[in-house]
């Protein structure tokens, strides 16, 4: 027997009033990009050089959806009158993610690190067999892996992030070492150095606010922003590192080198994110995702940091 | 008054009107269709069609358009054992009642097609008419799911086209005319208590409650809409309907909405008035600002409609049944009987 | 008069509706008045099941008089497959027969074969589990939620609980990789421990829920026409619950507060207070009152856990391939759709000899011929919609 009307079924209209007047919760998908985060299991990605056709994934995949060909190739000696090695070379490495199951074994099987998550998703294709991503495919993918993220309060880090952590703290107090040494036998040069060593030990998370505010502010992905403020600020450092220092450089040749160092240890960090702006505004124009354009253009300024060096050593 | 749409050539004055008539009917069933989409869409705290749109404005506004452009493609499925000529008459059947009834609404002084004597009657007369295709359908589809969806909105029919009636019936009681031009004149001349201008829908509210939950029983909407309750019986008597047939059902829908809250607008809320007792200018400046009126509340009531269908789940077949027998219809003769009373004993 | 008569179509035999069989159906009455039962497939495609459940109803007009659920449309193999996977492999697979559960899946493989290898969890990993498999539980209680009232016509609950679905997926993905298969379990612990921030965003999460679970209080529970549709429907005794095997929230709509977490627990499930909500009635108002009662007791525990969070590693010292012991253990682990067992036979190979899965969807849904009998077709998704149940975990 129905009832007539009463306060629940006003509660419910107000509830769906309520909601209609207020913003909506849809995300404008293929306008916005989702922010996944970058743990997400988009698309495997294959460092190639790290692959020693060791078949790991391949076996362990439980829908033996990865296909590897390779042969032995004979490698000459080193040196005159040794023996000449054989090693595998990679043929064909696809992964056919129509079958894959995105469970993730293959990337945690491998003992070489050659495979990665991509967060990346958007490969959907007309004809089934596209879905097989060849080698060359996967290659490209790797430049989308995003850095792991940092783990939880109270997290132990795994050991080879421990090892990571230790080394680096190694060579910074081997700088911090050869700048004492330095200041030691040229007084003038050692308060720079020493500040510079300071800077430096805390520069891995330092970025610059100004450029990362700007760049957000221009509708760069935050991860962009803040690979760039941590250049702008590493850049800063080193500017002043070498102004720094280069009154020691004019009194000692041995402190030039001590007021150097911890710029250099900082350089790589800072350096790595650097990206060539160029390339990135060409591939968003090519309409690539901001990612993979992201990706490229930090591949492209790497590669022309690598020729600038190679440029200095043949004049040096 | 005129129609409007009245020329010395009969031949001409009948294409205008059918012309006209046709226009409306689909232009309504789009608009109210893309309002319900919209409006429904931000109940329940999503944006509704984004992208098909009409030249530079998005927001779906073209949604609908490409929605029966779509529905235009798809292959029209009969089934094999279907009878295929009441299968295929079936939509149309659905469909025209509620074109025809568009005919005597008055939508502003002089805004009309017909002004028949019997404009109220005929309305709802023609309402009738719908449960017929909806019968045809459910029978012809050969489909057992369709069958039970086509009974159930035959009971479903008549149990609401009562209480439908009865309070038209009240209205026209104390309008003194069937004529729905006639309703809404009579209407804006009432005074209550001899002073306060008001609408029927004041005196009538009852009326007013009851003809808007049997219209939206009647029209199969939610909570009313068991004959197509599609986690029950899939979708009732539309079950084997593909493509542009299926569209004329829809279309019935959509247009149906506007038909029944073009009549509540009528019968209670003042048709064309903007407040009770208000006087509209002579010639085609009232014409405009009467038709918009109009407008305005029936699209207030489809809003509501929507609103509740965003809103509630559907009650069972019985339930309503119940309510129908046990309720609206005793509560709509209690009201004749109560205006009734009022009008000999008021003069 | 009553007789049998081979209906037009070809169907019934020992399975309703086999190729060739003449169906069962019953005559009424004499001359005009004469009426037959109507026999009305329900599936396996059909908007009311929810995945490819099917069920053969006989009515009499719109009312039931007979019901049977036809499983299988969706058998996987998932035990046989078990027979031919690693431990590691399976735990990904698990992942997949009852996809709304995964996490918690998951953990009862993990636990069965980490007790056969009598491994020492790290207690940090046990704490994230448990949080993992509640924050899981409200998941898979949001989708019957809003799946529950698009069933009775309701749409707008569906658009509602699949918001805060969104957001627990999202911060299930920060920490899994996964929206739906998590595949973050190991057998001796987890596979990575949480990303910066999750705790934070936990958090801030559970009173958001709790929020909106409130709202689906106002929206539905507290509807007229909600409550005439669902009071008194689908009524289930506590005997009979018992006797078919029922567990989860339609066993404790009757009022038995059966709940492994409480009567056997596992993971730290014995260091939370663990709140079992229970009805008395039985019926399908009162199951999905249960299951809004269980989302908010799931946030209880998640904020429990989020305070008992200890430091420390998140994996045991395990083998590199994992090989159980030779024998046998059964564990059983209160999942979102009720009892979840796992009785898995080793050789002491690395993969399992036997893997049976006992799953609470398929106990639940053979009460359904039962709840059926005599009630009317508008009824039975209100049965339906309330017996919780996902077809994957039906057939495996």
């Amino acid at each position: 027997m129905p009832t007539m009307p009463k306060i629940g079924l006003l509660k419910g209209l107000g509830l769906t009033l309520k909601t209609a007047l207020t913003p909506a919760t849809t995300q404008q998908y293929p306008h916005v990009k989702p922010d996944l985060p970058p743990r997400t299991r988009g698309v495997i990605a294959l460092m190639e050089e790290n692959c020693t056709v060791c078949f790991q994934c391949a076996r362990e995949c439980p829908d033996w959806c990865i296909y590897i060909d390779s042969h032995k190739l004979t490698v000459p000696p080193k040196e005159p009158g040794g023996r000449t090695r054989t090693r595998n070379q990679l043929d064909r490495f696809a992964i056919d993610f129509a079958l894959c199951m995105y469970c993730g074994i293959c990337v945690e099987v491998c003992p070489f690190d050659a495979l990665f998550w991509s967060p990346e998703f958007e490969y959907s294709e007309y004809r089934i067999a596209d879905l097989t991503h060849e080698k060359e495919r996967l290659r490209e993918w790797m430049d989308t892996v995003p850095p792991p993220p940092p783990l939880e309060v109270g997290a132990t880090s795994p050991k080879e992030v421990e090892d990571g952590h230790k080394a680096a703290a190694k060579a910074v107090e081997e700088a911090a070492e050869a700048a004492r040494a330095a200041a030691q036998a040229q007084q003038p040069a050692a308060p720079a150095a020493e500040g510079d060593q300071q800077q430096a030990a805390g520069a891995a998370d330092e970025i610059d606010q100004a450029t990362f505010d700007r760049l957000v502010a221009e509708g760069k992905s935050e991860r962009v922003a803040r690979a760039k403020a941590k250049a702008a600020a590493a850049k800063q450092r080193k500017q002043s590192g070498a102004q720094a220092a280069e009154p020691a450089q004019a009194e000692a040749q041995t402190a030039e080198a001590a007021g150097q160092a911890p710029a250099a240890t900082a350089a790589p960090e800072g350096e790595a994110a650097t990206f060539d702006q160029a390339t990135y505004d060409r591939l968003i124009a090519e309409g690539k995702s901001e990612r993979v354009a992201a990706a490229k253009a930090k591949a492209a300024a790497a590669k022309q940091r690598r020729q600038a060096g190679r440029d200095q050593e043949g004049e040096g | 008054m005129e129609s409007i749409f009245t020329f010395d050539s009969l031949l001409f004055t009948v294409l205008v009107k059918v012309l006209v008539i046709v226009a409306f009917f689909f232009v309504a069933a789009l608009v109210v269709g893309y309002l319900e989409h919209k409006v429904m869409g931000h109940m329940q705290d999503r944006t509704g069609p984004m992208e098909a749109g009409l030249g530079p404005v998005k927001h779906g506004v073209g949604q609908l358009v490409a929605d029966g452009a779509k529905f235009l493609q798809k292959e029209d499925i009969i089934p094999r054992s279907a009878d295929p000529w009441v299968f295929a008459l079936a939509p149309g059947v659905a469909l025209v009642p509620t074109l025809t009834i568009l005919v005597v609404i008055p939508f502003g002084p002089g805004v009309w097609a017909e002004n028949l004597d019997l404009g109220l009657f005929f309305a709802l007369a023609a309402s009738g008419v719908t449960v017929i295709g909806v019968l045809m359908a459910g029978w012809a589809s050969a489909n057992k799911f369709s069958l039970m969806g086509a009974i159930r909105d035959a009971a479903q029919l008549i149990a609401y086209e009562l209480p439908l009636v009865l309070a038209g019936a009240a209205v026209a009681l104390q309008a003194g005319t069937l004529s729905l031009v006639g309703i809404v004149e009579r209407q804006n001349e009432l005074l209550l208590f001899g002073a306060v201008p008001v609408w029927y829908g004041i005196p009538q509210f009852v009326g007013l409650g009851l003809f808007f939950v049997a219209a939206m029983a009647e029209l199969n909407r939610p909570p009313f809409d068991m004959p197509i309750a599609d986690s029950e019986i899939i979708a009732g008597h539309m079950t084997e309907y593909t493509g542009l047939r299926f569209a004329f059902f829809l279309l019935s829908e959509y247009a149906g909405m506007v038909v029944l809250s073009a009549l509540a607008t009528v019968l209670f809320l003042g048709g064309w008035y903007p407040w009770p007792g208000a006087e509209l200018p002579d010639g085609p400046l009232g014409a405009v600002i009467g038709t918009v009126v109009t407008l305005a509340k029936i699209i207030i009531l489809t809003l509501l409609m929507t609103w509740a269908r965003a809103t509630f789940p559907r009650l069972r077949e019985d339930q309503l049944q119940t309510m129908a027998w046990t309720i609206l219809i005793p509560l709509a003769l209690a009201q004749i009987v109560v205006i009734a009373i009022v009008i000999v004993v008021l003069p | 008069m009553s007789e049998t008569l081979a209906s037009e179509t070809s169907a019934g035999g020992v399975l309703p509706g086999a190729p060739g069989e003449a169906l069962q159906v019953e005559v009424r009455g004499e001359g005009e008045l004469q009426t037959q039962d109507m026999n009305l497939n329900v599936g396996p495609q059909h908007p009311a099941t929810h995945g490819v459940l099917r069920v053969v109803i006989d009515v009499d007009g719109e009312r039931i008089v007979g019901a049977q659920p036809v499983v299988g449309y969706m058998h996987r193999a998932f035990e046989k497959l078990a027979e031919h996977r690693d431990y590691r492999q399976i735990i990904a697979l698990v992942n997949r027969h009852d996809w709304l559960s995964a996490f918690c899946n998951e953990v009862g493989v993990a636990l069965a074969v980490e007790q056969m290898m009598e491994l020492e969890v790290p207690e940090r990993a046990q704490w994230i589990r448990t949080m993992m498999c509640e924050w899981n539980r409200i998941m898979n209680h949001l989708m019957f939620v809003s799946s529950f009232g698009l069933e009775l016509g309701a749409i707008t609950p569906m658009f509602y609980a699949f918001r805060e679905r969104e957001d627990i997926q999202h911060l299930m993905e920060s920490a899994t990789g996964g929206r739906l298969h998590f595949t973050y379990t190991r057998v001796g612990g987890l596979k990575d421990d949480l990303p910066l921030g999750f705790l934070k965003a936990s958090e801030e999460l559970v009173p958001v829920v709790r929020r909106r679970n409130q709202e689906y209080r106002d929206l539905l529970l507290g509807n007229e026409i909600f409550r005439a549709r669902t009071k008194g429907i689908g009524a289930l005794e506590p005997e009979v619950a018992l006797d078919y095997g029922v567990s989860g929230p339609s066993l404790h709509a009757t009022g038995v507060a059966e709940d492994s977490r409480v009567t056997e627990p596992y993971l730290k499930y014995d260091e939370v207070d663990v709140a079992v909500p229970v009805a008395r009635n039985g019926d399908s108002y009162d199951r999905f009152q249960v299951l809004l009662d269980r989302i908010d007791a799931s946030c209880d525990i998640i904020e429990q856990c989020l305070a008992n969070l200890p430091p420390g590693p998140i994996s045991a010292k395990v083998p590199k391939q994992i090989k159980a012991p030779e024998g046998a253990i059964y564990v059983r682990t209160e999942n979102p759709l009720g009892q979840g067992g796992y009785y898995l036979i080793s050789d002491g190979g690395k993969q399992p000899y036997r893997m049976r899965m006992r799953t609470p969807s398929f106990n639940n849904v053979q009460m359904i011929p039962h709840l059926l009998q005599g009630e009317l077709l508008s009824d039975m998704v209100a049965i339906m919609g309330s017996v919780y149940f996902v077809v994957g975990d039906v057939d495996r």
